[in-house]
């Protein structure tokens, strides 16, 4: 299967737009908020969320970049494993409503391993999470507080976020998993 | 409409999606097998090591269950402190063997010593030996990762390791840098490691020494090792001129009971790094050693202390180093 | 009455060298001549050589049978196996056992212990100084008489020179060599390998080619002063062939050995498990201990003398200079680790590749293995390395062209510390007879008859 174009870029920034809003919206004002990117899709959209926030609220809200290799729990299952780039989170997270920002959610495990990150860098008041797909086939117990747009999807098939900063243009797109399952 | 980047971010730039990379090395016994790109994944690796010893919390759960041996027959107060904190910051379980004597004399083999770690269930076992090739055994007979931390005169790859990085820390691309060691060549394993990363990352190596303590056969190794050449220069103050890094070695006392050398106060006078020699570097010449220093042999207390000395800072890489070094090799399918 | 039909005989000893048939009545050699033309008389048996060559049977100058003292390492029911094997019916063991071969009780004792062995001829070497000390003479009429054939503290050097000297002229009287172990302790005091760069790669002491050739030098000194019989042991570098050379033509009584691995194998053995390592980078197989020897492999400049040496003379003999270490020895950090390689049983194999690649002849092989050493060891009861007539049926038959792989699990010997195996040699010893007896048959040997 070809791969299918699900969002074009326009489509992206309406629903970076929207997300923005509505962190707003929830939080009330945008004066205890920390954006953290999960490394590595997720750091350019946290910027990105983080540019709009500044121009509804006038609040430069600080962005952070988090790499969660350390705390993955499929470690001693890998083949080889991820490189490990550094976490930079340039203020302190406690007290803090902390916006973890990923472009998909899948079996939610890499969530949980930020959630572990995130609580040994500090003790945030909240954590909420944003993401631009939500695909489904949930193994842990967690869902996101901001959602671009949900995608059922098959496990057989691969949703890849593209983003100008890293892959030189935005859209989204869905295609069959190279060797099945 | 592109969105602007606004200014408030320490964030690291973007790179491009890291792949996953399979890591080479089942065993780290010396850099001589290391590439460029894999010494510069482990300072990648490094970098985000030393992010998590400014934490508060300076440990991950990465090598939870895991457990880590430590075999030291030589006395060592840094290393063996290095990479078991190390271990632990990566939440991993520790063992500490102590075999100061040589194990032939206790009436155990080293084969049979390693044996019962990895019996007892260590991942990885951590060498080091005063018999140059220990660690090679090691891997010869086990089923368990070996890490050397220092055989004889031969190898020290996790020091060389850090040592690199720190200069890269400091000064960037290693490539065409100058970096000078001065001392004890023949028996310093740290040299020679360093000898193996500098010529890998492009590092132009001087070794300055009297010719008593130089390697035997040195060209001949460096052609059949297929090395870049190495200079040798046995004056220092020629040696220094234009260096960007430079490595006074320990001496130790016995090489004047060898008669290698005719005594201490002649090597000083010789080889000692002062602030007046240091001068003859460029200016922003690091000094690095790989400890114990002896203060007032192989370097004046002003220069260890110095503004250039980044000799605490090595310490503090080292963890990074081998907590680096410990995530690459332990796990993952082999 | 065994008849040896159609093999290709060569002895150098007579400059014999073409196809026929060999006989052996009793314990002798009793006929030589034309294939089919054997005087045959009735109940003998036949073993076919054909497409084997037969010699004199092989006469190593230098073992090391452990038995007294180090029985674990081997004995001499397992050693004088290995030799058989090997294609030796004729070895001569050093003295460093445990008592030392310094009385007539010990050699009695070693003579004893081979005849009930009962397969090669074993040769004891005497001390040349009490209990292997270095310190006072051995008494060697007394050695000589109970049937060493040559006096040596092999092991160790002759350290004091003035000793050395009286050792010598002393020796004169029985005629018998005295063998040197040249090797200057001060210099290679610690070193495992070979100085050079390997030892430099490896971070191991080295021994340098001087500790063997200032012994040497100081060793051709005394024997010109004393007009005594001196051999040099296992020589190893080009230095020591130069100085033995020009000792010889100044006329000095000398002769010299050398080992089957120092002529094939370098320093670069100890890096890796092949014989030429692919790769400078060192592997878990790096620090092989199985080819820690003492003298240390050396260079190919010095394979290069050393087989020039032999070609030329100047090198007399090859000798085994066999080994044998127990797993555990062996099997522990280098510099801990016992030397020696177990070399009985991968000796002709390795040779035979000097002469499969060109850089030695078959003749010359075997005149170094039998000719030569009989010369240097000459037993006064019987003429050894020759198939003359009358000779003592001493005789190997090996297939030149057979190919083998060393499998050290397999050897007879209890030394399976070889930095051969795994090797696939060109050159099998096929058979092996003393004194009239097979003491070693390769499993395609057949003998019709009796």
């Amino acid at each position: 299967m070809p791969k299918k174009v699900l969002m074009t870029a326009e489509d992206i920034r309406r629903i970076l737009a929207r997300i923005a809003h509505e962190i707003i919206e929830k939080n009330r004002g945008a004066r205890y908020l920390i954006l953290v990117g999960m490394r590595t899709r997720g750091v350019p959209l946290a910027k990105r969320l983080a540019v709009l926030i500044r121009n509804l609220e006038g609040i430069k809200v600080p962005v952070g970049a988090l790499d969660i290799s350390l705390y993955r729990d499929d470690f001693s299952s890998l083949e080889s494993k991820p490189v490990v780039q550094r976490t930079d989170i340039p203020t302190d997270i406690t007290d803090k409503q902390v916006i973890l920002i990923d472009d998909v959610l899948y079996t939610g495990r890499s969530i949980r391993a930020a959630m572990d990150a995130l609580v040994d860098l500090g003790r945030p008041k909240s954590i909420q999470l944003a993401v631009v797909i939500d695909r489904g086939h949930r193994e842990l117990p967690i869902r996101a507080d901001y959602v671009g747009k949900n995608v059922p999807s098959s496990r057989s098939e691969e949703i890849q976020v593209c983003v100008e900063e890293i892959d030189g243009n935005d859209k989204v797109t869905i295609s069959a998993k190279l060797g099945g399952t | 409409m592109r969105v602007t980047e606004p200014n408030t971010f320490t964030v690291m730039p973007e790179t491009s999606p890291p792949s996953l990379k399979p890591w080479q090395h089942n065993h780290i016994l010396d850099l001589d097998n290391f590439t460029k790109d894999e010494i510069e994944l482990v300072f990648e690796t490094s970098n985000a090591m030393k992010e998590v010893l400014k934490r508060e919390i300076k440990k991950v759960p990465t090598l939870r269950g895991k457990t880590l041996a430590t075999l030291f027959c030589e006395p060592s107060t840094r290393t063996r402190a290095s990479f078991e904190l190390a271990a632990k910051n990566l939440s991993a379980d520790v063992i500490n063997l102590d075999a100061i004597k040589s194990s032939v004399i206790k009436g155990e083999s080293l084969i049979d010593t390693l044996r019962t770690l990895q019996a007892m269930g260590a991942d990885i076992i951590v060498i080091r030996h005063s018999q140059s090739g220990a660690p090679y055994l090691a891997a010869r007979h086990l089923n368990v990762s070996i890490i050397n931390a220092g055989d004889g005169w031969h190898a020290h790859p996790t020091q060389a390791l850090l040592d690199l990085y720190t200069i890269h820390h400091h000064l960037g691309q290693l490539n065409g840098l100058k970096v000078v060691i001065i001392g004890d060549i023949m028996h310093s394993r740290v040299a020679h490691s360093n000898i193996w990363g500098m010529s890998i990352m492009g590092a132009e190596v001087v070794l300055c020494a009297p010719a008593s303590l130089l390697p035997y056969g040195l060209n001949d190794f460096v052609t059949n090792c297929h090395l870049p050449p190495i200079t040798v220069e046995p004056k220092l103050d020629i040696a220094l001129k234009g260096a960007d890094a430079i490595m006074p070695l320990r001496l130790q006392k016995e090489r004047q009971q060898t008669n290698l050398l005719p005594s201490l106060r002649e090597y000083i006078q010789l080889y000692q790094l002062n602030q007046e020699r240091l001068s003859l570097a460029k200016s922003h010449a690091l000094v690095l050693h790989p400890g114990p220093v002896n203060e007032g042999i192989e370097i004046a207390p002003e220069v260890a202390y110095g503004a250039q000395s980044v000799i605490e800072e090595q310490v503090t890489n080292g963890l990074a180093i081998r907590m680096a070094l410990l995530y690459l090799t332990v796990g993952g399918k082999r | 009455m065994l008849l040896i039909s159609g093999g290709h005989l060569i002895d150098p000893s007579q400059g014999l060298n073409k196809v026929g048939d060999l006989l052996v009545t009793e314990d002798k050699i009793s006929w030589i001549g034309d294939k089919g033309t054997a005087p045959v008389k009735q109940g003998f048996s036949i073993l076919d050589a054909s497409r084997m060559v037969v010699c004199p049977g092989f006469i190593d100058l230098h073992s090391h049978l452990r038995e007294p003292g180090f029985e674990d390492k081997e004995t001499i029911a397992t050693g004088t196996q290995a030799a058989a094997r090997g294609g030796f019916t004729t070895i001569c063991c050093m003295a460093n056992t445990e008592p030392p071969i310094d009385t007539r009780a010990v050699v009695d004792y070693v003579k004893t212990k081979a005849r009930m062995a009962g397969l090669v001829r074993v040769l004891p070497i005497g001390c040349i100084t009490k209990r292997r000390r270095g310190e006072e003479l051995a008494e060697m009429a007394e050695l000589a008489e109970a049937g060493v054939v040559a006096f040596s503290d092999d092991g160790d050097p002759v350290i004091n020179s003035s000793l050395m000297r009286h050792a010598l002229e002393y020796s004169r009287v029985f005629s018998l060599p005295i063998i040197d172990h040249c090797e200057d302790k001060t210099l290679s005091q610690d070193g495992v390998i070979s100085e050079g760069w390997v030892s430099t790669r490896l971070g191991l002491k080295g021994i340098p080619a001087a500790s063997e050739e200032a012994m040497v030098a100081r060793d051709l000194a005394l024997a010109q002063l004393t007009g005594a019989k001196l051999h040099i042991a296992h020589a190893t570098t080009e230095g020591s062939v130069e100085l033995i050379r020009h000792a010889k033509e100044k006329g000095v009584s000398v002769t010299a050995e050398v080992t089957p691995h120092h002529l094939t194998l370098t320093e670069e053995r100890v890096i890796g498990n092949q014989l030429t390592p692919k790769t400078y980078h060192l592997s878990a197989t790096a620090y092989d201990a199985n080819a820690k020897v003492n003298p240390p492999l050396r260079t190919k400049k010095d394979i290069a003398a050393l087989i020039k040496g032999l070609k030329e003379g100047v090198i007399d003999a090859i000798a085994t200079d066999h080994a044998p270490h127990t797993l555990a020895d062996k099997m522990c950090e280098f510099d801990l680790a016992a030397f020696g390689i177990s070399g009985l049983e991968t000796a002709f194999g390795c040779l035979m590749s000097l002469v499969h690649n060109g850089e030695l002849d078959l003749v010359t092989l075997i005149s170094k293995l039998t000719f030569e050493p009989a010369r240097i060891a000459r037993n006064k009861y019987e003429e050894l390395g020759s198939l003359k007539i009358g000779s003592p049926a001493d005789i190997t038959l090996f297939d030149p062209d057979k190919e083998w792989i060393v499998d050290s699990n397999k050897f007879a010997s209890k030394g399976k510390n070889t930095p051969f195996s795994g090797c696939q040699f060109k050159g099998k010893v096929m058979a092996a007879i003393a004194s009239g007896k097979i003491v070693y048959q390769d499993n395609l040997i057949k003998v019709k008859g009796n």
